[in-house]
């Protein structure tokens, strides 16, 4: 058995503390990601816009994603299972835009919405979770613990992905939209055409740090796609939106 | 060797299509009805006749003909369904009958009249039958060949009409010589006939049959000897088909969901077992439900598969739920029970496969578990439909129905051009319920829309609802929607897009009521 090790490196103590803390993490993230050691950890199909933003550059089955403060990049995400046939189920969530969801890319002939689960959130989610390929919900308030590793072991189980629009204690990854930026919008004159935002990530595989991706979500032709200007930081993308503006 | 027409029986129930409507929605024989279709009144009861009332008119004008006309959109399943316990009571006495359509059945005379000893006491004792099923007007006419038969038991003489009326053997000829050419159902033919100066049967029979034949082909030469007495159809008796449907009576009424679901378990896998012996499965079925009072509920339930006896428990425990009060508890405690299939398949076409079920097998039977843990109507699939707001593009129809009006009512809605729709990207939260929100403007008081189309400032500040105010960053209209302003229910309001401070971008609406949030583009 032959593993390809990178050469080690010494960290780089002239560099000072935070340096080193941050190569730390960085080779603990890389030790994590060697040790899984899952074997249902398929990927889904995943359009490439958000493929980009995940850890591993997929969106695997049997765990869970979750998305805050967007419901459109939730959508984008059920999309790209969706559409290569998988059906998609939406729990506790009766305010979901369908038009939305058509124009992300769900086929509306295979998405089920259960709108009012009521207390019996768990059981429904569970029950869709065994069938559908990825379910999005709004978990309640309080789930307690042993309802989360319940379900977290139906997911694993099943192989089925679940996008929850909220935090979730076990996530693989947490997306957070920040810094929206609506396009074509004046004042008093114009339309929401488009949109370009911060996405955030964090997860269990990456480093303490977010890993902050820039998107069009959608952009003016309601297509969910990478903004293209990964690892530059949003104040200086923000400068040069402002500068190509005036 | 050739045989003279068939002797024939035919049995006519008048108005049969107002009388089912009648039966079934539980109005007097004599109250004025008019059936509709396509805008046009189809038919009408006696009682709307009698104030001019006619087929085809327009139903704004048989209203003011007849002030109190009850419309009713018309329903061509209804008339059969109404018209089975008839033919049943029917074939109880005489075997052999065959369905022309829903009113009208024919038979062959000679057995009964054997039988009843005169053709005339025959028809008395399919009258009786009749009547005791609750049809008191039925005519009979017995003649030599369907045709005759139907002309006679429609003929109307100046002395009234005859409940029965016979027209001897061999002369039907005769009886039928005076009647118009517009009785033989060809109305190309009829008019070309009357060019022609041929008005009567009598004189259509008295052409050479050689000629016609050359002159009309087929169609014609048939035409000619229904004209002239020599109907050659005869009597296609139908099987009588077998009773799938299963009754429960209650001999001691149930007030309660479970209740009656358990009592009715046992039926439930004999209905289906019975579909099964005959090789079928239901695909949709109809639960009626009579309840201690009198009245009687029904509501067919459609399966995107087929039917087993759980599904038919459930949808029977559903049907109990959104009728009742309470969440176990019925308005009225239910006597009797019926569930009856309205479409049935072979079942070889939903033969699983060697190797398991598709996937959509497997989707449906766990959408079920979940439909019976929140209910028929929790679980729904969506579509989208036309309109200018968000929620009315938004159709949600329960798992295994059909949307209102069929997949193609919401197809052509949303195919249709919507002016003033909303462009750009839809929002992805969409409100069930509008919600309440503050839009202050630039020089405080109300920001209002002018006659114009003006807005009277600028608003400068949001509150979402349960949020502190934020300034606003940028906005767009106002976009007047007028909708159905001919009407009491009609809408009138303008619609905003806003984006605050924090990024986040609402779809807003103002109307006589305030500012309301409708959507939000999150």
């Amino acid at each position: 058995m032959s593993l390809a090790v990178a050469p080690p490196r010494t960290p780089d103590f002239a560099a000072g503390p935070s340096a080193v803390a941050s190569q730390v993490a960085e080779l603990q993230a890389r030790i994590r990601g060697m040790q899984t050691t899952r074997i249902d950890s398929h990927g889904l199909p995943t359009s490439p816009g958000v493929a980009e933003l995940l850890p591993g550059g997929v969106l695997r089955a049997g765990v869970v994603y979750s998305v805050l403060e967007s419901t459109t990049l939730a959508l984008a995400m059920l999309a790209g299972p969706s559409a290569a046939g998988a059906w998609c189920g939406v729990v506790g969530v009766p305010s979901l835009g369908v038009e939305a969801a058509a124009a992300a890319g769900i086929d509306l002939d295979r998405l089920v919405l259960v709108p009012e689960p009521g207390d019996q959130w768990l059981q429904v989610t569970a029950a869709l979770a065994d069938v559908v390929t990825v379910v999005m919900t709004r978990p309640p308030a309080s789930v307690s613990p042993a309802e989360v590793s319940r379900l977290g072991s139906r997911l694993r189980q099943r192989g089925s992905t679940l996008v929850t629009l909220g935090d979730w204690p076990q996530s693989e990854a947490t997306l957070r939209v920040t810094d929206d930026r609506w396009m074509g919008l004046g004042d008093g004159h114009g339309y929401l055409a488009a949109r370009r935002v911060t996405v955030a990530v964090t997860g269990r595989t990456l480093s303490g740090k977010p890993r902050r991706k820039q998107m069009w979500l959608p952009d003016s032709e309601q297509t969910v796609r990478s903004a293209g200007l990964a690892g530059v930081p949003p104040v200086r993308s923000d400068r040069h939106e402002t500068a190509a503006a005036s | 060797m050739t045989t003279g027409p068939l002797r024939t029986l035919l049995l006519w129930c008048p108005d049969w299509p107002t009388n089912a409507a009648a039966i079934e929605y539980d109005f007097g024989l004599d109250t004025p009805l008019a059936l509709i279709e396509r805008g046009e009144v189809f038919a009408c009861s006696p009682t709307a006749r009698r104030d001019g009332v006619r087929r085809g008119l327009r139903v704004r004008e048989a209203q003011s003909r007849c002030t109190d006309l009850i419309a009713v959109p018309y329903d061509p399943v209804l008339d059969h369904r109404a018209f089975e316990p008839v033919i049943a009571a029917v074939e109880e006495i005489v075997p052999g009958v065959q369905l022309s359509r829903p009113g009208t059945c024919v038979m062959r005379a000679r057995g009964p009249s054997r039988y009843y000893g005169g053709e005339r006491q025959a028809a008395q004792a399919l009258l009786d039958t009749l009547a005791h099923v609750g049809v008191r007007n039925a005519r009979v006419g017995i003649a030599d060949g369907p045709f005759a038969a139907e002309q006679a038991a429609k003929l109307r003489s100046d002395q009234g009409t005859d409940a029965i009326r016979i027209v001897p053997v061999g002369s039907s000829p005769e009886f039928l010589a005076p009647f118009g050419v517009d009785l033989l159902q060809r109305p190309e033919l009829a008019v070309l006939l009357v060019r022609l100066g041929i008005h009567t049967l009598g004189d259509f029979a008295a052409l050479d049959i050689l000629q016609v034949r050359d002159r009309f082909g087929p169609d014609g030469v048939l035409a000619h000897r229904l004209a002239s007495g020599y109907d050659p159809s005869d009597v296609d008796a139908r099987v009588p088909p077998a009773d799938h449907s299963s009754v429960v009576e209650f001999e001691t009424p149930l007030d309660r969901v479970d209740q009656v679901a358990f009592a009715f378990r046992t039926a439930a896998d004999e209905f289906v077992a019975r579909l099964q012996a005959s090789s079928l499965v239901a695909t949709a079925i109809r639960i009626e439900v009579r309840t201690e009072s009198g009245d009687s509920r029904a509501r067919t339930w459609l399966h995107p598969r087929w039917f087993t006896a759980g599904d038919v428990l459930d949808r029977v425990r559903w049907q109990l739920q959104g009728a009742g009060l309470a969440e176990s508890g019925l308005s009225s405690a239910i006597s009797a029970l019926r569930v009856e299939p309205e479409s049935v398949d072979p079942a070889g076409n939903h033969e699983a496969g060697l190797y398991g079920g598709a996937t959509d097998e497997r989707i449906h039977s766990g959408l079920s578990r979940v439909q019976g843990m929140v209910g028929h109507a929790g679980v729904l699939t969506a579509r989208i439909g036309g309109g200018r707001n968000p929620s009315d593009r938004r159709v949600l129809v329960p798992w295994g129905d059909l949307p209102p009006g069929g997949e193609a009512a919401v197809e052509a809605s949303q195919s249709l051009p919507w002016p003033g729709k909303l462009p750009g990207p839809p929002p992805a939260t969409v409100f069930p319920e509008r919600q309440r929100v503050a839009v202050n403007a630039a020089h405080g008081g109300n920001l209002l829309v002018d006659d114009r189309g003006e807005l009277s400032d600028v608003p400068v500040e949001f509150q979402a609802p349960g949020k502190a105010p934020v300034p606003v960053s940028a906005w767009a209209g106002p976009w007047p929607v007028v909708e159905r302003w001919w009407d009491a229910g009609g809408t009138r309001l303008h619609r905003f897009q806003i984006v605050d401070d924090s990024g986040a971008a609402w779809l807003l609406v103002l109307d006589d009521s305030g500012w309301w949030a409708e959507a939000r583009y999150d």
